[in-house]
């Protein structure tokens, strides 16, 4: 493993590459690399769990390995599957040589396909492994992720024991809409990742939208802090905003052009009774509320 | 706020273990799971921490024994009063100490063999727990404080429920007991589905063994319906004290889950999946009382059976749903016509469930007419006045 960077040093290498932390979340990071646990992300869709593994990913200079989770996930697809057309094809081709010669070179390396998480285990450098989603997931293969992310190891029946070469960074995610078992939640450290507080979507607008002015930013921000306090079918995540704002670059207020404002909502709202119930005079009262 | 400042330079190591523990202690009484492990790896973090600039502490010891949001929110509460309280090991009281974070369903024990329970069926059992026997030693040791509430939690009658911080955590719990069927009954769904072709990856698997000959062919099963449940749920006035814990287990059930319907009916039927349908359990609480509201006289079970076949079943069930009834069965309308739309339902429905919170008192015994006159036409009449016997439901629903 690559030595572990302090609380600080995350926060600023993080800046760097153009994610903006949160406050703890960069002591999460440090931490995650002293104790060599995964860490668990949970929160609403849309908060940028997925962005934390890309900036992890940026700061250490390594490969990101994602896996998204979904419902009948297997090992097959998560881990290693023999290419049996490839095996198929070369038992034709030798046909009449030793069968055990043929065995044992169709069962080799050459024939293994790697899945996400063999190929995560086997990296020189260690990776960022992102296990998306795992709420998706059955309860079968969560078992089974927490066994492998306590021991680091793969025993495929053809080959032997596969030991990690290096030990991966693991981040996983959920979005809730299944518990997780208390085991794997106990074998994680824990961050919840909420929606950014205005100030800090201010400087993530700024920091991806380079041509945007900072007051624009910062009111942006709070009128979208305001949006996500109504009652709506579906909360407007960071992409939203950054949707939003980028509709709106070239102005310098919001009350400058409500229609303006009006049509790039069509990036902040998903389904048609939110856009229902932001109607415009509601629209015109945020606005006026976040300058 | 550090925990070095406050105590002499001698022995610092020793004073911050003895103040740890305190903490650790103070967690577990909050219904934080905190185990060994934990414990160690924090008196690795404060060996490591730089106790002159303390600020990144309560962060990462948040990080390390938080395990789900409702303790994420809580944490720095219970933090910021043990550090900075004088004496150690004091009881830290939250607003939610002991609703969401220490109550586990998980933790609830087998079905109780109390005489009030001989009204029983014998084949409704508690659902088994994979996930009970992972659970380590130390665990169950944290979650001691709250066994007991828990279990006598499990097994009150709604209808003995009065202290609203109890009520709450029924519902609460009903809520999650809900979910947790949802997601396992999700899966055999998913098992259950294979389609009617060859399957490719499997048949070559095995052609590898049998020297490239594709002698095994491996099909996959027939595909099956997914599972599709539909609650219709008695608001009648003597059904009064179950339905608010009702209301939130069929929220539970429905909350982004596309195969279910809600319906409630006392004089009338009323659908109410949407309103079920609302994130927040509160407000979709809210949400369905102003649609139930309106009712009068009596409960016509039969007649709004009546329109649920006319008006709904079309639309709503399958060969793969299980309609499940909750009422008392106390029908001022006439038994013949309940059992007539009941025999109706039953055709339509791959199962019928009856569930009837006075099945769990003793000595009862189902003598209205109107539960005569349906029972014939049930597949499984099951108790459900208590959160046990909800439990106890999740393998019968399994058994589509």
């Amino acid at each position: 493993m690559t030595a572990p960077l302090d609380r600080d040093a995350i926060a600023t290498r993080l800046a760097e590459t153009g994610y903006v932390p949160d406050r703890d979340l960069s002591v999460a990071l440090a931490l995650m690399q002293r104790l060599s646990r995964p860490l668990l992300l949970e929160g609403e869709a849309g908060v940028g769990k997925t962005e934390i593994a890309k900036a992890l990913a940026a700061i250490h200079d390594t490969r990101l390995i994602r896996l998204q989770c979904w419902e009948g996930l297997d090992r097959a697809a998560a881990l290693y599957e023999w290419n049996y057309q490839r095996q198929l094809l070369a038992i034709k081709a030798r046909e009449g040589h030793d069968a055990k010669v043929v065995e044992a070179e169709i069962f080799s390396e050459t024939y293994l396909l790697e899945r996400p998480l063999l190929a995560a285990i086997r990296q020189e450098k260690p990776p960022v492994l992102l296990i998306d989603e795992i709420d998706r997931a059955d309860e079968e293969f969560e078992a089974f992720l927490l066994e492998l992310l306590s021991d680091f190891q793969v025993s495929i029946p053809e080959l032997g024991t596969v030991q990690a070469t290096s030990v991966p960074h693991v981040i996983l995610t959920s979005n809730a809409t299944r518990e997780l078992s208390d085991a794997l939640r106990r074998r994680c450290l824990y961050h919840y990742v909420d929606y950014p507080e205005p100030d800090r979507e201010a400087r993530i607008l700024l920091a991806r939208l380079p041509g945007i002015d900072a007051a624009l930013a910062t009111q942006i921000a709070r009128f979208i802090a305001k949006v996500r306090r109504e009652d709506l079918a579906k909360v407007p995540g960071v992409a939203e905003s950054l949707d939003f704002a980028a509709s709106l670059v070239g102005l310098t207020d919001l009350r400058e052009d409500p229609d303006a404002v009006r049509d790039a909502l069509i990036a902040l709202l998903k389904t048609r009774e939110d856009r229902a119930r932001l109607a415009p005079e509601v629209v015109a009262r945020l606005v006026e509320g976040s300058a | 706020m550090s925990p070095a400042a406050a105590q002499p330079e001698t022995d610092v190591a020793a004073a911050i273990r003895g103040r740890l523990a305190g903490f650790v202690r103070t967690l577990r009484m909050n219904g934080f799971p905190v185990g060994l492990a934990e414990s160690r790896d924090a008196l690795a973090i404060l060996a490591a921490a730089d106790l002159s600039r303390p600020s990144a502490l309560m962060p990462a010891l948040r990080t390390l024994f938080a395990t789900r949001p409702a303790d994420w929110e809580r944490f720095p509460e219970i933090y910021k009063a043990y550090w900075s309280a004088r004496r150690t090991g004091m009881r830290v009281a939250t607003s939610g100490a002991s609703r969401k974070g220490g109550l586990d369903i998980r933790s609830w024990p087998g079905p109780d063999p109390r005489p009030g329970q001989e009204g029983a069926p014998d084949r409704v059992t508690r659902a088994e727990d994979e996930d009970h026997a992972a659970e380590s030693e130390d665990e169950a040791g944290s979650r001691r404080a709250g066994g007991s509430r828990i279990e006598s939690l499990a097994h009150t009658d709604f209808r003995h429920l009065n202290d609203p911080a109890e009520i709450e955590a029924a519902h609460a719990l009903a809520e999650r007991l809900a979910r947790r069927m949802r997601a396992r009954l999700a899966r055999r769904e998913r098992v259950a589905r294979r389609g009617r072709r060859l399957d490719l990856r499997r048949t070559l698997a095995r052609a590898v063994e049998r020297g490239g000959e594709p002698l095994d062919l491996v099909r996959r099963r027939p595909r099956r319906k997914p599972l599709k449940l539909v609650i219709l749920l008695d608001a009648s006035g003597s059904m009064s004290v179950y339905s608010a814990t009702f209301v939130r287990f069929m929220h539970g059930v429905l909350a982004g889950f596309a195969r279910a319907d809600a319906f409630v009916f006392h004089t009338r039927l009323i659908q109410v999946s949407q309103a079920l349908r609302e994130r927040d359990p509160v407000r979709a609480a809210e949400r369905f009382a102003l649609l139930a509201q309106g009712f009068g006289g009596g409960t016509r079970i039969g007649g709004a059976l009546e329109t649920f076949n006319r008006a709904y079943a079309s639309r709503t069930l399958t060969s793969r749903t299980a309609v499940m009834i909750v009422s008392d069965g106390y029908d001022t309308g006439e038994p013949e016509i309940l059992a007539r739309e009941m025999a109706r339902l039953r055709r339509r429905a791959r199962r019928v469930i009856w569930l009837n919170p006075m099945l769990g008192w003793r000595d009862y015994a189902p003598a209205a007419r109107g539960m005569r006159a349906a029972l014939p036409h049930v597949d499984l009449f099951a108790p459900a006045h208590d959160l046990a016997s909800l439990a106890a439901l999740e393998p019968e629903l399994a058994r589509l």
